[in-house]
């Protein structure tokens, strides 16, 4: 199955347009990217967190306005890998023979509620009654735990993290569909005010609008409508607790590195020293923290050492191994339920040579993959992409 | 944005956020917490009610600065990932000092504090909290 068109809005605060009219930026460019019209399309998911923005059931908007309605339809949630769960859907169908050719879009409006409502709303992402009610455990607090935990046992400091939003900024200047679209320095990050300690506000990624789509397509299909389809190798899915009390380790997210093996298992590819398959990498860098430990559970780097690779610059283009091109997260924006979707859509780009010069990744294996964790390792997708076809299985 | 979560439904966990009643399963001696009517990790019913140790290891650690309605006072709120042997917790910090700061391994134990008042009921809230061990929990 390939990818076989990809579309993205203008990441940001979004006010002027509402949720059906930010989703059609993304689902117009897709269509046209895969030249295809509405009619063509099988099978629509959407994939929306909410709670915060106006439409309480965004996917029947969103379908109405891109005039997709009729075809089957659902909304899925995976908190922020949301867009991952949508792709993972969409793939579900076309492999199932349900459709040949399916939409996942991922749209979220964040800013349509103040921000505290919204923070508090991402408080509750985890264990309601047990952490946020009685222990005001906000969402940076969770990472926060990890942050601490991580630091102590290997040795990482805040400098070390705030490198990776310096990385991460530095790549979002150049992306024109970011919403920070401007390069910060380190002391920029190690003055900005903790949010929870040891997470700074240059940590975090921010309150986001926007939305993303892909057009997926079986063999067939792809092969008629392009002659550069995007192969998917593989999605790895997994899950973690609710509460976070419940897990045995604080320094890497189970549900991720779970994911991940899946992942590569079905991609036929060893899970140690993954790095030389790749390219490059979209991850989830909600928080810097998050970013490090990614390059642990990917299996980029042995357990202990993700810091190591941020300290030693090896996740620019030109390192080991180019992570979050895009500004990740942390400086593209992270609209949750667009995310993962976001993911896709870039690293699809990436393959293609379409993205703007300066951070496109040098494409010489041909191999990509995508990280995504819904709320502190609640959920988990790794999704690897390629220019050749999979060898059948 | 406060739920509105029912005040009965507090009172029923009383032994449980005052005095970290937990429950071990008699199968196969995993202790989870707050108790639920079959075990976690291996589905037997066969349980009995536990206290949990009052005073326990820090693992990990944060200081929460956007905290919640209700507790902006307090702010900013120290939050520990609380090892109590049997199995975890996450409870906040209370007592921290300059002297006391959190880290690592650092010994807590339990006391009953003040959390969060809720505005428009007028219901003050209390919970079990950590503070740096001095040899005394208080519950």
């Amino acid at each position: 199955m390939a990818v076989v068109g990809y579309g993205h809005s203008r990441f940001g605060v979004r006010s002027d347009v509402n949720m059906a009219e930010l989703a059609w930026e993304a689902i117009k460019e897709a269509l046209e990217t895969s030249g295809l019209e509405p009619k063509d399309i099988e099978h629509v998911v959407v994939a929306n967190a909410g709670g915060w923005s106006s439409e309480p059931l965004p996917a029947v908007v969103v379908a109405e306005y891109a005039g997709l309605t009729g075809k089957p339809l659902h909304r899925v949630e995976a908190a922020c890998a949301s867009g991952s769960a949508a792709v993972a859907s969409a793939y579900e169908a076309v492999a199932s023979g349900m459709a040949d050719i399916a939409i996942a879009v991922g749209i979220e409006k964040m800013n349509e509620s103040p921000t505290p409502t919204v923070v508090e709303f991402i408080g509750r992402a985890g264990n309601y009654f047990w952490e946020f009610e009685n222990f005001g455990l906000t969402f940076p607090g969770y990472y926060a735990l990890y942050a601490t935990a991580y630091m102590a046992r290997y040795g990482a400091t805040e400098e070390d993290l705030c490198q990776v939003a310096v990385k991460n900024h530095y790549y979002a200047s150049m992306n024109p569909k970011a919403q920070f679209q401007r390069k910060i320095d380190l002391e920029t990050c190690m003055k900005s005010r903790y949010i929870a300690w040891p997470v700074k506000l240059y940590d975090s990624s921010p309150i986001t609008d926007g939305a993303a789509a892909v057009v997926l397509a079986s063999e067939e299909v792809a092969k008629k409508l392009t002659d550069s389809p995007v192969w998917i190798h593989s999605i790895g899915a997994a899950s973690g607790t609710a509460n976070l009390s419940k897990r045995d380790d604080y320094s890497g997210l189970k549900a991720a590195q779970l994911a991940a093996l899946a992942a590569y298992k079905r991609a036929g590819l060893e899970p140690e020293n993954t790095a030389r398959y790749f390219d490059a990498a979209e991850v989830h860098d909600c928080f810097t923290i998050a970013e490090v430990m990614a390059y642990e559970d990917l299996g980029f780097v042995r357990r202990g050492e993700g810091y190591k690779l941020v300290r030693e610059g090896q996740t620019y283009k030109g390192g080991l191994i180019p992570v979050n091109l895009s500004g990740g997260l942390k400086a593209k924006g992270h609209p949750i339920g667009a995310t993962g979707v976001s993911m896709i859509a870039e690293l699809t780009k990436q393959l293609l040579h379409k993205v703007e010069p300066g951070r496109q990744a040098d494409i010489r294996k041909g191999l990509v993959i995508a990280h995504n964790v819904g709320g502190t390792g609640h959920y988990a997708y790794v999704t690897i992409l390629g220019l050749e076809k999979p060898k059948a299985r | 944005m406060s739920m509105d979560l029912s005040i009965s439904r507090h009172w029923r966990r009383k032994y449980s956020i005052y005095r970290l009643q937990a429950a071990r399963c008699k199968a196969c001696g995993r202790v989870h917490y707050p108790p639920r009517p079959a075990c976690p990790y291996c589905g037997s019913r066969d349980l009995e009610l536990v206290e949990l140790p009052k005073h326990g290891k820090l693992v990990s650690f944060t200081k929460v600065y956007a905290v919640p309605e209700g507790a902006r006072a307090q702010s900013p709120v120290y939050v520990g990932l609380v090892d109590l042997g049997a199995t975890k917790v996450v409870a906040e910090l209370t007592d921290i000092t300059d002297q006391t700061q959190p880290k690592e391994g650092m010994e807590v134990e339990a006391v009953l504090r003040r959390t969060r008042v809720d505005g428009e009921a007028g219901l003050i809230y209390y919970a079990l909290k950590f503070r740096p061990a001095i040899g005394v929990p208080d519950v």
